[in-house]
């Protein structure tokens, strides 16, 4: 009996532990998982079919590193209650504050840009024209806000989120060696041919796509706005563990799918794969660009939002998705300005979309360090974090992720003026 | 309305930065090169970068 009435109450501890995390999970899965977007999506594909699964070793080792940044940001917005950018105008002062902003702004609008590209290429591929894709697209994020519930967005975005895991049974259609997997995941080494420009260019892509400043403001006002609490914030912690491992998956299985189907062949774009894999399997290539799509509708309506929230907070507007259009008109108006500019930019003919792709993982590296270095030195604010400031082995961990990143982005900045310097 | 609109954008970007005018964290040591480093660090590697992002549209 005793042992009966342990196990009911342990079955009791649990069951309640899962719904407690249920109700707070979502802003780690959708920001994880939100960071495969359009222009994550092709830096998967160009890397799997340049190198094969020779990289594989480095998205596994993104995965912590993305979830160490992004847990910062939980603790932060649960025990400030404020967002990303009006805890940097207010711990660092208005030229760091402005700095943040427009450097958000920025690389927001470029990487918006490039998930209409992906959306736009990815329907494409099923006869659809550019111009009713973005329309589409407009009515779909423009309806998922309009509730007036972040609850309600909250669980439509995770829908989409579910829907990028569509890449996992292509992996089983193309039978990769479990064998070749394993090694190439767990042992690091560089692909055949050693460390070059491109791999270099490559490897800061894909850090960008992994890590970029948009989440970290995103993350932070997204748990603002759920209401998270400090004592919510170890079931925030497995929210974005569990977002990250999602996010490894997709881009591992998106890697596997391309390094078996698409090896040597010169790839730029996503929707361009997608194409190229149609011949050889029409269920894989549509799979792709189903997958294109929704990442960047995902990608798009979380960097709209990090934005607005972010100018929200700063500008003292209204800027919830709790309140409804006429309650918080700016944070809504400046979403659908962002939307409508970004979804423009793609419809103008010649505009230079390839390279905007590839510059904005770039430059979202490049600014990454600043980001960080912020975050790290608010989550050290023992004013402000009292028990919940960093550990001396988070510190340890991420002071050595910026260190490394700061690195790789000199490299790459030296490189840019060398660019013979790694050949 | 346009010229209102910038009116009012210009008085409110004035009082964030009369309400933001001192940074609230303490400025320690560690915080202070930590800055002045960042601020090195994002002026040469934003040249960089705009060099070639102009360089490659030529």
């Amino acid at each position: 009996m005793n042992i009966f009435n342990q196990f009911y109450y342990q079955y009791r501890r649990f069951a309640k532990a899962i719904r407690l995390f249920l109700l707070t999970a979502g802003p780690g899965i959708i920001v994880m998982v939100a960071d495969n977007d359009a222009g994550g999506i092709t830096t998967y594909t160009a890397t799997g079919a340049k190198y094969g699964m020779h990289l594989l070793w480095f998205l596994v080792l993104l995965g912590p590193v993305a979830y160490y940044v992004q847990e910062m940001t939980v603790r932060l917005g649960a025990v400030t209650k404020r967002g990303h950018a009006e805890a940097i105008f207010s711990a660092f002062g208005r030229f760091w504050g402005w700095f943040s902003l427009l450097d958000l702004v920025l690389t927001d609008w470029l990487t918006m840009i490039t998930e209409f590209i992906g959306m736009t290429a990815a329907m494409s591929i099923f006869h659809i024209p550019p111009v009713l894709t973005v329309v589409i697209c407009w009515l779909i994020m423009g309806a998922m806000i309009m509730s007036g519930r972040y609850w309600t967005w909250e669980k439509i975005a995770l829908l989409f989120c579910v829907l990028n895991l569509i890449y996992i049974p292509a992996a089983f259609m193309v039978h990769p060696s479990v064998k070749d997997i394993a090694f190439n995941s767990f042992v690091p080494h560089f692909p055949p041919g050693g460390f070059t420009n491109e791999l270099f260019f490559l490897l800061m892509a894909n850090i960008g796509t992994t890590i970029a400043p948009w989440m970290l403001f995103f993350q932070q006002s997204s748990v603002v706005d759920k209401g998270l609490h400090e004592k919510d914030i170890k079931f925030g912690k497995i929210d974005t563990a569990i977002g990250s491992l999602l996010t490894v998956i997709v881009a591992t299985v998106l890697i596997i799918v391309c390094g078996k189907l698409l090896y040597g062949v010169p790839v730029d774009d996503a929707a361009v794969a997608a194409k190229q894999i149609m011949p050889q399997n029409s269920i894989i290539g549509t799979l792709i660009a189903i997958g294109l799509f929704d990442a960047g509708l995902l990608g798009a309506i979380c960097i709209s939002l990090a934005s607005s929230w972010a100018f929200g907070e700063v500008f003292g507007w209204a800027h919830s998705l709790n309140q409804k259009v006429r309650e918080a008109p700016w944070f809504y108006a400046y979403y659908f300005f962002d939307l409508l500019l970004a979804g423009t930019v793609v419809l103008i003919p010649g505009a230079p979309l390839v390279l905007i792709t590839l510059f904005v993982q770039v430059i979202a590296t490049t600014l990454l360090p600043a980001a960080l270095v912020f975050l790290i030195l608010l989550l050290n604010d023992k004013k402000t974090m009292g028990e919940y400031v960093n550990t001396t082995w988070q510190n340890i961990v991420n002071i050595s992720i910026v260190a490394v990143i700061i690195a790789l982005s000199t490299m790459y900045g030296v490189s840019t003026l060398f660019p013979d310097m790694f050949k | 309305m346009i010229k209102t609109f910038f009116t009012h954008s210009y008085a409110k970007i004035r009082e964030i930065n009369q309400k933001y005018e001192k940074p609230r964290i303490e400025m320690s040591r560690w915080v202070r090169a930590s800055l002045i480093l960042l601020r090195v660090y994002l002026f040469s590697l934003i040249g960089l970068s705009v060099y070639k992002f102009i360089t490659l549209l030529k």
